[in-house]
């Protein structure tokens, strides 16, 4: 039993980032015998992954599209062990996991050696229902897990429900515009990344994705698992279905979200931030942020939308990059004006 | 003389001991001589007494393990949910409210066969607050697959654990296993209490096996994927299958406990106390066997032929044992320390079952009247068993009475 009076690590897996698409190996964890929409970018990142975790891995999957469209009885996609863990439970899962395996490997019942744990969990799972079981688990500084949020920006299995991280206004099966109101959802994304990481000062990785990026995506899954301590990721997956578009725009619509500055790519490596992508450029000013009409208007949940709606999101879009403490990310604000020596 | 010099710590691993010690603390050592590997903890009076020694154990080094606060009773089932599924010997426990709050996790864990150990320590449900015993919150999951015993003593609380363990991690039955205590009159007292040898019980209870149902890489399984109408009905048929068989387990259990530590506890099923020539009998669940004991005694004095049959299962629920038993007397008067409100005769859940019981398993079937008391943690007093007494030997007389009445009511 360790004596240790801080934290008591376990070794990780050392897993590196792959250098190119073409050092990436071949084989897949996350394979044939699920029944996803063409153009699932959430299937796209299960399969990521589960490439970039490896062989030594078990994946906890929370109820979501990922489950019932993933897992139907006799016919997996998983070539990891991998359970159905409830719709709240992704972070409760991932640290029964980690503390059976460990107590198992100490009392020596089973062979010593790091093993991947990884919950994933939609953004109904995650932002709404499993918040409060994820927060508590980032507290956990002892056991080496990742919860991967995969944000599709709606309940995508239940018919497409306005979430916890839907944009604003968005036109979903529970929030139609109507004859009178054309705007029924007024809430704005929930910020989840950054919210992991402030609100959890001992997480060592936080990071967002996209399915657009995959050499990027499967590399932040590779630090997360290896860094130690409980980790976060935030996936933005495009969803055909759920956001009206043809499957044929899916990656586009990832890029886009990228570069008209909805989407901010960034990894939180003990509590250092590192943009990446073209987050960086548009940071840097090298990349002049496109304009959210371009991406908007490509999906039909925002169909209904008049001039004075795409003005607003853009407003608020441009408020997180040329308000925020932390542009894009950390949402205070410098109280400019204010900042005056008090006068006696 | 000689191994009275040997420290505490071998004495504790080849000799029995006997300290002064509550339910709650019973069943913390219990865990402990299970080498249990995962527990949970989130607080809610009363059972949460049980985390705090068991906090203590592993403080003090003297038990190994992963102890985890959750941050809910949901999560705390479901840590242990995993972790036993990930092949850990898992315990924790809730009270009351505490444990509908975990409803969730505690529905789903039958299926997936998971056989954690959980203390309930019996509390009734809010609203309004009160820290006192009811049966409703453990009762909640009675149709979902769990096992549920009832205890009345710390001894039996500490026997009753190491039972359960093995019970449960048989892998004919391979469900979650609740042991009710009531709250304060047994989660807070104390009592001597015999702790077996750490050296006994590690031959009693072997190491949890999860086998080919073992999430591990080493064992790609996918568990519980989507089976919807195609499945499902075969897949509740083998939980079905567990309650088939779960009776004769129990028996195997308390033989081969009996076997290992020479402490008997006859019929596992129900305890029997003055039966023999009894023409009327009082049957309830948990503590309230003190006073009732205490009644029957009194009554007996005066010329009064009453016994109590004490239930200790409720699941399962030994059916033709019990109706076997009990159409022995004119008479039964069943205690709910519980409701079932808007129930066959408004009566409350044990005296339902046993009614059932009765019809279908029983030629000769006694009046049974049912008795509502000792909610939200009131005394059931002497006096109170005397006059259900009455009752029963007016109904023994064939003379009707009331199927259900409220025992211990302010007017």
């Amino acid at each position: 039993m360790s004596t240790s009076t801080f934290v008591d690590e376990k070794p990780t897996q050392n897993l590196e980032a792959f250098k190119g698409v073409k050092k990436v190996p071949h084989e897949e964890y996350y394979t044939s015998g699920h029944r996803t929409c063409q153009g699932c970018e959430s299937a796209e990142i299960m399969k990521l992954m589960a490439k970039a975790a490896g062989p030594r891995t078990i994946v906890l999957g929370s109820t979501g599209c990922m489950y019932v469209a993933n897992t139907s009885y006799y016919s997996t996609p998983w070539g990891v062990p991998w359970m159905h863990t409830q719709l709240g439970s992704s972070g409760s899962s991932a640290l029964g996991a980690a503390a059976a395996f460990r107590v198992q490997m100490r009392k020596g019942v089973m062979k010593d050696e790091p093993i991947n744990v990884i919950a994933f969990c939609g953004d109904g799972g995650g932002a709404d229902m499993g918040l409060g079981a994820i927060s508590a688990t980032m507290c956990h500084p002892d056991y080496n897990l990742l919860i991967l949020m995969y944000d599709n920006e709606s309940y995508a299995n239940t018919d497409i429900q306005i979430s916890g991280t839907s944009p604003y206004g968005v036109n979903t099966s529970f929030s139609t515009p109507g004859k009178v109101k054309r705007i029924m959802n007024h809430r704005w994304k929930k910020n989840m990344a950054p919210l992991m990481m402030v609100g959890h000062p001992t997480v060592k990785y936080v990071g967002t994705i996209s399915t657009s990026y995959p050499l990027q995506a499967m590399n932040s899954v590779r630090k997360a698992l290896s860094i130690g301590g409980p980790t976060f990721i935030h996936c933005l997956n495009p969803c055909p279905k759920g956001w009206d578009f043809d499957p044929i725009l899916s990656f586009e619509l990832g890029e886009l979200a990228v570069n008209t500055g909805i989407w901010p790519l960034y990894e939180i490596e003990c509590g250092k931030l590192k943009l990446y992508g073209k987050t960086k450029d548009i940071a840097n000013g090298r990349f002049k942020r496109l304009p959210v009409r371009d991406y908007l208007l490509k999906q039909g949940r925002f169909a209904h939308f008049i001039d004075e709606d795409i003005e607003y999101f853009q407003s608020k879009i441009d408020e997180m990059w040329n308000k925020w403490l932390v542009p894009g990310i950390i949402p205070l604000q410098k109280e400019i004006e204010a900042d005056t020596p008090p006068s006696l | 003389m000689a191994t009275l010099t040997l420290p505490v710590e071998e004495r504790k691993k080849t000799q029995e001991q006997e300290a002064l010690i509550t339910g709650a603390e019973a069943i913390a050592i219990a865990c402990k001589l299970a080498n249990v590997d995962v527990v949970t903890a989130y607080p809610i009076r009363p059972y949460d007494t049980v985390m705090q020694y068991i906090s203590q154990l592993v403080a003090d080094g003297e038990m190994d393990c992963e102890y985890i606060v959750a941050e809910g009773e949901h999560s705390q089932f479901e840590i242990v949910k995993h972790a036993s599924i990930c092949g850990a010997r898992v315990f924790c426990g809730s009270s009351g409210v505490g444990w509908m709050y975990a409803m969730e996790a505690l529905t789903v864990s039958p299926a997936l066969r998971v056989p954690m150990v959980c203390m309930v320590g019996n509390r009734a449900l809010d609203d309004p607050g009160a820290f006192g015993v009811e049966h409703n919150d453990a009762l909640a999951v009675r149709d979902l697959g769990w096992l549920l015993t009832w205890v009345d003593s710390a001894q039996e609380a500490l026997d009753t654990a190491l039972i359960a363990y093995r019970v449960a991690e048989d892998r004919r039955i391979f469900v979650p296993l609740a042991i009710s205590c009531d709250g304060a009159f047994l989660t807070h007292s104390q009592a001597l209490v015999k702790i077996p040898a750490a050296e006994q019980v590690k031959k009693f209870l072997p190491r949890y096996d999860r086998g080919d149902l073992l999430l591990h890489p080493d064992n790609v399984i996918s568990v519980a994927p989507q089976a919807n109408e195609d499945w499902v009905m075969e897949i509740r048929r083998q939980n079905y299958k567990v309650t088939e068989v779960a009776c004769d387990v129990i028996r195997e259990v308390y033989a081969d406990f009996e076997r290992t530590f020479g402490r008997k506890y006859g019929n596992p099923f129900f305890e029997e106390y003055m039966t023999e020539d009894a023409e009327v009998v009082l049957l309830g669940m948990g503590t309230l066997s003190t006073p009732v004991k205490v009644a029957v005694r009194k009554l007996r004095e005066e010329g009064k032929k009453v016994g109590f049959v004490r239930l200790r299962w409720f699941r399962p629920f030994a059916g033709p044992e019990i109706a076997k038993c009990l159409e022995r007397f004119k008479a039964v008067g069943v205690i709910d320390r519980d409701f079932s409100f808007g129930s066959p005769d408004l009566s409350g859940v044990v005296a339902t079952e046993v009614r059932s019981a009765m019809y279908s398993s029983s030629s000769t079937r006694p009046p049974v009247i049912c008795f509502i008391g000792g909610l939200g943690g009131r005394e059931v007093t002497v006096p109170d068993v005397e006059t259900m007494t009455d009752v029963v030997f007016q109904a023994a007389k064939g003379k009707a009475q009331p199927l259900t009445q409220w025992i211990g009511l302010r007017g």
